[in-house]
């Protein structure tokens, strides 16, 4: 029995993301980038504000897929671009949307997923997509 | 300015890191997984990208201006603790678009002689 058929628009799910969550994933990766987690230096780099670590978009919409797919052990391949950054102001739960899309079924029969990651109603991922087993 | 001699030369990692269950639910912990057995798809990066910076900026990269560009996994297998993770790190290729240099370098993950996960890291340096 496979999990996917080609064509098949998989449901949305929304992650929030705050200052705190910054942190946390700054001290879990190793990325101490200060334009991650304060306001001061980001501005003195030309930012709107704090932004988002990609990899952390990243590492969310690959939460997204490996649910989708039965669990990270089934996830081959995964790429992105950072089209957008995801500015995070303080004291506010931003909110990450991330829905995706069977575009392939490949020979091999995995399921190719066309991933969409949306903030304040902007694309902030381009060329997302994942390789998963279709089991 | 990225030493153009460098491209398509790889570097073997010096050192191993040593995957732990700690670090690997610490990465889960922060995305909301609660399945640990295994590493979540990205958590290479946290081994791969530090490698990839010490080698760039060995090679003259300007890493304060670093925004990462792209990114692509290859996954084997999942990486789980227990691991002792050496990383490869090559540099593909390098351009110079619109005054911004354009840097791509792999890092293949290794425990003993198996490949377990490839990253691509794509690192634009701003003009």
């Amino acid at each position: 029995m496979s999990r996917f058929i080609l064509g098949q628009e998989l449901p949305s799910h929304t992650f929030h993301i705050n200052r705190a969550l910054l942190v946390a994933y700054a001290n879990a990766s190793g990325d101490q980038n200060p334009i991650h987690q304060d306001e001061a230096f980001a501005k003195s780099v030309g930012l709107p504000d704090v932004i988002a670590h990609g990899m952390l978009t990243m590492a969310l919409a690959g939460k997204y897929v490996a649910d989708q797919a039965g669990g990270s052990t089934s996830v081959k391949e995964f790429s992105v671009r950072f089209t957008k950054p995801v500015v995070v102001p303080a004291n506010t739960d931003v909110e990450l949307i991330i829905s995706g899309k069977v575009s392939e079924i490949t020979e091999a029969g995995d399921a190719k997923i066309d991933i969409t990651a949306v903030c304040a109603e902007t694309k902030v991922l381009g060329m997302a997509k994942a390789i998963v087993a279709n089991a | 300015m990225l030493n153009p001699d460098l491209v398509g030369r790889t570097f073997p990692g010096a050192t191993s890191t040593a995957v732990s269950q700690e670090s690997i639910s610490a990465f889960a912990a922060v995305i909301g997984e609660s399945e640990i057995s295994v590493a979540t798809p990205t958590y290479a990066i946290t081994i791969t990208l530090d490698q990839s910076q010490k080698l760039l900026q060995e090679s003259g990269l300007d890493w304060t201006r670093v925004v990462h560009g792209e990114q692509r996994f290859e996954i084997k297998r999942p990486i789980v603790a227990g691991d002792t993770l050496r990383c490869d790190s090559t540099i593909e290729s390098a351009r110079v678009m619109a005054g911004n240099e354009i840097v791509t370098v792999r890092g293949d993950l290794f425990n003993g002689t198996e490949l377990v996960v490839s990253t691509w890291s794509t690192l634009v340096v701003r003009a």
